[in-house]
């Protein structure tokens, strides 16, 4: 067996790097901190009243949005809202609704009467679709779905009402924090490298073959079982070791950021891109990149 | 007193610390990528590792939720390699069920879980080292790992263990110090508040000198709490130039 074997380096530091020299202006706060004694702001995610004071109780940046204060802490578990798209894994089959778990504090619920069911759009649910739930979907398998409401409690209810949610078949889930994905029209995308995307606002991403011809009939729980050729395999496997090096060093995740990193990383071999020299280089060229197009 | 000296004449102690002296700390913040929340701190000689996962749906037992607020879950371990004797069980006994319970307190207090309700927080802390003052060690240690987490806390929970000698309370004890009998009060503390979250004496004290030994306690926990305020702001500073923007 091949040992690949590397001397000690310094690590350069991140803050140093002239990419990095803009000073932050951020309002910083920790857990503790009063972030006024004013009585005139409402008091928003993140902070909570401590005889009158507005305090932090989380660590992260303040956000004012007229009267009110809210804090974003660095990292937490997904918050989901209408319309988000996600990615999750089914944990449970109750009785007419799928537990699945996204990475959110509660796992959210997929209802019988909010998936499309094969055989077209106005079918009506009998009490024998409910015995054969577990035929559509079993407990471990992976599905995209939207959020449709967010009950009370924080649980999200979810929906595949869309030829574009379903169950996903074969491909790889790369699992990061939800502040890195970028919030855009569209999450799902056809990269040109040759495979394709899902970028699940809840921090989960799927990478797939782009799929060839769409069946409608299918309703979204038909899933190839086709062997995927090695070529796509290698472009599936380089994007996620590129996600892992981005979301390593923090950067936005979305289409183009993806792309270019994919673009940039063709010099090295798959499975160097995820030795720390390699991605930093990578990422910073990267960041290069979005800054010249973008400006 | 038999054996060593703990307080020598001139107010040293066995390390060379004087009385109210903290050992010196290290932490780092965000050490595992898998986990909500982690750090790792060392305080001395005595190394700690926490982790955090959650909020999340409750795992195992369904029966313990709480629909009003979130349930703490702390489980509290020592490494084998930890003591100068091996460790045959490395969690699960008597000792470290007491502890766990000691840290699930500790956090009920701090930890603003009646925002989550029906979801479980999961604490975990591991003693890699052990070197005197194991439960406030773990204390810092997991408050550090929930901030990471992004939980909301109403202010840091830092602990300090304080002993007794020759009527002087001593700061943060070390092993020699904690086992060279004389009573010791660990102490959990909110600290922009004062409230205390735990308070635990194990040993016979005249009621004169609690005062003195509460006073010892809150200032040395206010010190590591400057300690763990500069980790968080200078994690806090380099995280958000990363993310730039």
């Amino acid at each position: 067996m091949a040992v690949d074997m590397r001397l000690p380096t310094f690590r350069s530091d991140s803050r140093s790097n002239s990419l990095f020299d803009r000073k932050v202006n951020k309002d910083l706060v920790v857990p503790g901190d009063v972030i006024t004694t004013d009585t005139g702001f409402m008091r928003g995610h993140g902070t909570y009243l401590d005889d009158d004071k507005l305090t932090a109780s989380v660590a992260g940046e303040v956000e004012r949005v007229d009267k009110l204060i809210c804090v974003k802490p660095l990292k937490t578990r997904f918050n989901g809202e209408v319309g988000d798209v996600i990615v999750g894994r089914i944990t449970e089959v109750q009785q007419k609704r799928w537990k699945v778990e996204t990475n959110s504090r509660l796992d959210s619920v997929l209802l019988l009467s909010s998936v499309n069911l094969p055989g077209g759009e106005l079918r009506r649910r009998s009490a024998e679709d409910e015995l054969t739930m577990r035929e559509y979907l079993q407990e471990g398998d992976l599905i995209s779905a939207e959020v449709q409401s967010v009950y009370a409690d924080g649980a999200l209810l979810l929906h595949t009402r869309s030829l574009k949610y379903g169950k996903l078949g074969q491909g790889v889930l790369v699992q990061i924090s939800p502040s890195l994905i970028k919030r855009q029209k569209t999450h799902f995308h056809n990269l040109p490298c040759g495979a394709s995307i899902i970028l699940g606002n809840n921090g989960f991403v799927w990478l797939y073959p782009t799929p060839g011809q769409q069946d409608e009939e299918a309703g979204g729980f038909y899933t190839s079982l086709e062997p995927v050729s090695l070529s796509d395999r290698e472009v599936i496997s380089r994007l996620r070791n590129c996600l892992l090096a981005l979301s390593a060093h923090k950067v936005l995740l979305y289409d183009t950021s993806v792309l270019y990193c994919y673009e940039v990383s063709l010099s090295q071999q798959v499975k160097d891109i995820l030795k720390p020299e390699v991605m930093e280089e990578i990422v910073m060229m990267t960041q290069q990149k979005l800054i010249e197009h973008e400006g | 007193m038999a054996g060593l000296e703990l307080l020598s004449d001139q107010g040293y102690r066995l390390d060379g610390r004087k009385a109210p002296e903290l050992r010196k700390v290290q932490a780092r913040m965000g050490v595992f990528a898998q986990a909500d929340g982690s750090a790792y701190i060392e305080q001395g000689n005595t190394k700690a590792l926490a982790v955090v996962y959650g909020p999340h749906e409750m795992r195992g037992s369904r029966s313990r939720t709480l629909h009003d607020r979130a349930v703490i879950n702390c489980q509290y371990s020592m490494a084998t390699f930890s003591t100068a004797e091996r460790k045959r069980r490395p969690h699960g006994d008597r000792k470290s069920t007491e502890m766990s319970l000691h840290l699930k307190q500790t956090f009920e207090a701090a930890v603003m879980t009646q925002l989550y309700p029906r979801s479980q927080i999961d604490i975990y802390v591991k003693v890699l080292q052990a070197d005197g003052g194991n439960y406030s060690v773990c204390v810092n240690a997991a408050t550090l790992a929930v901030i990471d987490a992004g939980i909301p806390m109403r202010d840091y929970v830092c602990a300090c263990t304080v002993g007794f000698v020759d009527e002087t309370p001593l700061a943060d004890l070390c092993f020699a110090e904690e086992s060279g009998g004389g009573s010791s009060l660990a102490l959990a503390l909110l600290p922009r508040g004062g409230q205390i979250a735990l308070l635990q004496m194990d040993a016979r004290l005249h009621q004169d000198h609690l005062e003195t030994l509460m006073e010892a306690a809150m200032t040395a926990c206010k010190g590591v709490s400057k300690v763990l305020d500069e980790v968080v702001r200078q994690h806090l500073q380099e995280v958000s130039v990363l993310t730039g923007e």
